[in-house]
C-alpha cells in the first residue's frame, strides 16, 4: 500500500462498526438495543458506500461555484441518500413493532415473553 | 404542551425552516439537497412544532390522513414523470432541450441556472412533497401515541 | 453454549471484514469508469449541474422508485399500527 492512507483506516472503521452492530444484534435481547444495533448497522453500511467513494483530494460532485480539482464519485452517495431514507423509514417501522410488542406483553425482553419465542 | 417563550420560539423558527426546507427542495439540482433532504428539514420543522406545542394541539390542524393523500399524491406525480419518458425508456428526461427547465449548462464550473435539469426540478417537488407527508406523519402518529400511553399510566 | 456460538461465529465474520478492510482497494482511490462517465457526461445529458442528483433522479431512477415505495409502505405500516390500537380503545 504505497498511496493513501496507511493500512486504510476509513474501511477499519467500517469494519468496527459493523463488528460492533453485530455484535450487539446476536448478544442482546432487549428489543430496544437490538434496534439500536441494527441502526449501526445502517450506520456502518453509510460510511462503507462513502469511503468507497471517496477520491483523493476530490470536491463534491456538483458544478456550481466548483472549485478545481477531481470530483468524488456520485453513484455511491446517491446510493447513501437513498440508504438514509430508507434506514428512517425502517427504524420507524421497528419502534412501533417495539411500542405494540410492549404494549402486549410489558416487557421488551425477546426471550421473556410467550408470544416472542420463536 | 411547552412554557410561553418555547411557543414563541418556535413559531417563529418554523418560517425558517420551512423556507430553508423549500429552498433545498427547489435547488436540488444546483446545490446540495434535493427533494429528501428538503423533505427531512420541513419534517423536522413539524417534529419542533410538535415538541413545542404537544401532539394533541397539532393534530386538531394536520391530520394524518390528508398528509397520507399528500404523500401518494407525491408518489403519482413521481410515477408519471417517470412514465412520461416512455417513448424513449422509463425515467428518460423527455424535458432536456424544451422550453421548461430545458436549458443546458455550459459544461464545467458555472454559477448555475435555475431553468435547466428537465425532469429532475419536478421529480425533486414530487419527491419532496413525499418525503416531507411522510416523516411528518411518522412523527404525528408516534407522538400522539406515545402520550396515549402516557395518560393510561 | 449459546454464548460460545456467538462468539466463534461472530470472530470468524470480523475476520472476514478486517481482511476485506486491507485487501479492498487504497483509500482515496477507487476504480471509476462509470463514475467517470458521469462526471463528464451529466449536463450534457441531464442539464443538472448536481451529479449526485443527477444520478439518484435520471441514471437510477428505479433505485429512487423501490425506495419510494418502501417509503410508502413504512409509513402505511405506522399509521396503520397506531390507528387500530386507538379504535380498539373506545
Amino acid at each position: 500500500m504505497t498511496q493513501g492512507t496507511p493500512f486504510n483506516v476509513p474501511f477499519l472503521a467500517v469494519a468496527a462498526l459493523i463488528g460492533i452492530a453485530f455484535y450487539i444484534i446476536l448478544s442482546q435481547r432487549n428489543l430496544i438495543k437490538l434496534v439500536m444495533g441494527l441502526s449501526i448497522l445502517a450506520s456502518g453500511v453509510n460510511l462503507f458506500l462513502i469511503t468507497l467513494g471517496y477520491r483523493e483530494g476530490g470536491v463534491a460532485p456538483i458544478y456550481t461555484h466548483a472549485p478545481a480539482g477531481v470530483m468524488v464519485l456520485p453513484v455511491p452517495q446517491a446510493l447513501t441518500l437513498t440508504s438514509i431514507v430508507i434506514a428512517v423509514a425502517c427504524l420507524a417501522l421497528m419502534l412501533s413493532m417495539v411500542i405494540h410488542i410492549y404494549r402486549h406483553t410489558g416487557s421488551t425482553d425477546s426471550e421473556k415473553s410467550r408470544i416472542m419465542k420463536g | 404542551m411547552m412554557s410561553k417563550i418555547v411557543r414563541t420560539m418556535a413559531s417563529l423558527l418554523i418560517l425558517f425552516a420551512l423556507i430553508y426546507g423549500l429552498y433545498i427542495i427547489m435547488h436540488g439540482h444546483l446545490t446540495p439537497g434535493g427533494g429528501f433532504q428538503g423533505g427531512a428539514v420541513v419534517a423536522s420543522g413539524v417534529a419542533l412544532l410538535i415538541v413545542a406545542f404537544g401532539s394533541d394541539n397539532i393534530h386538531k390542524s394536520l391530520k394524518e390522513h390528508h398528509l397520507s393523500i399528500l404523500e401518494s399524491s407525491g408518489a403519482l406525480i413521481f410515477i408519471g414523470l417517470a412514465f412520461g419518458g416512455l417513448a424513449i425508456v422509463f425515467f428518460y428526461n423527455f424535458l432536456v432541450g424544451s422550453s421548461i427547465f430545458g436549458h443546458i449548462p455550459p459544461s464545467g464550473p458555472n454559477t448555475g441556472d435555475i431553468w435547466t435539469a428537465g425532469v429532475i426540478p419536478f421529480m425533486n417537488i414530487a419527491v419532496g412533497l413525499k418525503v416531507l407527508a411522510g416523516l411528518s406523519a411518522i412523527l404525528l402518529v408516534m407522538a400522539l401515541a406515545t402520550t396515549v400511553m402516557e395518560v393510561e399510566e | 453454549m449459546r454464548k460460545i456460538a456467538i462468539a466463534v461465529s461472530l470472530s470468524i465474520f470480523i475476520a472476514f471484514l478486517i481482511a476485506t478492510a486491507f485487501l479492498i482497494h487504497p483509500f482515496g482511490y477507487p476504480p471509476s469508469e462509470m463514475d467517470d462517465y458521469i462526471i463528464e457526461n451529466t449536463q450534457s445529458e441531464t442539464g443538472a449541474n448536481n451529479a449526485v442528483t443527477a444520478v439518484v433522479f435520471d441514471y437510477r431512477g428505479f433505485d429512487t422508485l423501490g425506495e419510494a415505495t418502501i417509503l410508502f409502505t413504512a409509513v402505511t405500516g405506522v399509521v396503520m399500527l397506531f390507528r387500530a390500537k386507538k379504535k380498539r380503545e373506545k
